[in-house]
């Protein structure tokens, strides 16, 4: 079991709380838990990673184990830890804007 | 009983005001979509309670949604905005060639006959259609590609497709204007396109009467006699009487001819309404005073209305998409500012009301009418 845990905007726009459980089958990357969370939550495409170059938005974040692994490539492996369950997957928006 | 729904659009949600026909009372719901930027809300001609929705965000790009219910719920619909082949390029601000990239939708424009038809005009300017209530977009590519994209310029708020006016005598005819390319037209339901520009000027770009790269703000139209068209463009107040072959200025008396909303009057279309803004570099009303100008004489005669509005210290804006007209007789006329005020007018203009006070900036207001 996968956690992830969304931004504010994120929980309102999926009609969820703050962290979701996704089962994944096979290697855990930003891409598979991406598409997972994609494909349980429609409404979360293209809001997260653009819809054309599936390329992660700007202003987001990927953390995890107190690292920032927004920079990843998309298929490296994620932390043991979150491959487990033991800690989450997180997407932070920055802090900006008025 | 008539009722009256106004959609604002804001930059922290949306919000509805509702009315019965005398105007005078006004119910406010939302924020809806709450701390989100909505672009533009639009009801549907052909059954008021759809009505979409454009959320748009730095943070998390596009979405649109859609109610069946007249705004009480609402349910997210697609939001895949792909250009058609190859993208290819326009102007960048330095000039130098730039990938088409989608960024958001400024306007949506359902169809006058099937609810789940609607255009969306989007950043980077392309026109979009959907034909299932909005879950599939597809783009009609011949605007972009008909052939003077590559020269097309953002002006400072991006490369917008802003306007899209529906011809309702004729189906195949539909009117966008982009900022800052100028107004096209299509005769053959959008599959192609041509500038209609001819006898803009515009002094900020070398050729002052070119094909393409003017700063069009917004155009209006009377549904009764559509080859009538009424621009506010970035400066001058413009007026065509053959469907856009041909523009003259008809800002006649107007204290500053900049602005970005017109409209016009439900019943009587040679009734026009502005907002007069000092200049492209103070994005304020002349002398601290918000006055809405009429014309009823299709322009160059205009006269001030500015009962119910401030007098003094006044700096707001209204934005392009925020000014709309009810079509109850008296014609209501409604606008919102980017201060937050949402004023109405139950008499045609002459006198004002503020229905909302404090809202969020105000980027779009529309208006529905409903029996």
């Amino acid at each position: 079991m996968i956690r992830v845990i969304l931004p504010f905007h994120l929980r309102t726009l999926a009609r969820t709380g703050a962290e979701v459980e996704l089962e994944i089958a096979g290697p855990v990357t930003q891409r598979s838990v991406l598409d997972a969370l994609e494909a349980r939550y429609p409404t979360l495409r293209g809001t997260i990673r653009d819809h054309v170059s599936r390329q992660r938005r700007p202003y987001l974040r990927f953390f995890a184990c107190e690292e920032d692994l927004s920079h990843q490539p998309p298929d490296a492996l994620l932390p043991a830890e979150v491959a487990s369950g033991k800690e989450p997957f997180l997407v932070i928006g920055a802090i900006a804007g008025g | 009983m008539s009722k009256i729904r106004v959609l604002a659009g804001t930059r922290k949600g949306a919000f509805i005001l509702s009315s019965d026909g005398k105007r005078n009372q006004w119910e406010v719901r939302g924020p809806y979509f709450g701390g989100w930027e909505i672009f533009h809300l639009k009801g549907s001609p052909a059954d008021p309670n759809r009505i979409y929705a454009s959320q748009a965000s730095d943070w998390f790009g596009q979405v649109i949604h859609r109610s069946d219910d007249g705004g009480q719920t609402w349910e997210t619909v697609g939001n895949r905005f792909a250009y058609e082949g190859e993208a290819g390029t326009h102007q960048g601000y330095d000039g130098t060639p730039h990938p088409w990239e989608f960024k958001r939708v400024w306007h949506l424009e359902p169809s006058l006959s099937d609810p789940d038809t609607v255009y969306a005009g989007v950043e980077d300017a392309a026109l979009f259609r959907s034909t299932d209530g909005g879950q599939s977009w597809q783009e009609l590519p011949g605007l972009r590609e008909h052939g003077s994209g590559p020269k097309w310029q953002p002006g400072a708020g991006g490369l917008c497709l802003h306007t899209i006016l529906l011809d309702p005598g004729n189906p195949d005819r539909i009117f966008i204007a982009i900022s800052a390319a100028g107004a096209f037209r299509t005769d053959d339901g959008g599959k192609t396109w041509r500038p209609i520009n001819r006898g803009l000027k515009s002094e900020y770009i070398p050729g002052q009467d070119a094909e393409v790269g003017h700063c069009v703000h917004r155009i209006a139209m009377h549904p009764s006699r559509p080859e009538v068209l009424f621009m506010q463009k970035h400066w001058d107040v413009m007026r065509s009487d053959d469907a856009g072959e041909s523009w003259r200025e008809v800002s006649g008396n107007l204290p500053s001819d900049f602005g970005f909303v017109i409209d016009v009057h439900a019943h009587e279309p040679e009734t026009v309404y502005v907002v007069p803004i000092k200049s492209d570099s103070e994005h304020y009303p002349p002398d601290g005073k918000l006055r809405v100008y009429r014309s009823r004489t299709g322009g160059n005669e205009w006269e001030a209305l500015t009962r119910g509005l401030p007098q003094q210290d006044c700096y707001v804006n209204v934005l392009r998409d925020a000014m709309a007209v009810d079509s109850l007789d008296p014609c209501g006329v409604y606008f919102g500012t980017t201060g937050g005020q949402l004023y109405a007018s139950a008499d045609a203009g002459d006198s004002w009301v503020t229905i909302a006070r404090d809202l969020p900036r105000i980027l779009s207001v529309e208006v529905q009418t409903l029996t």
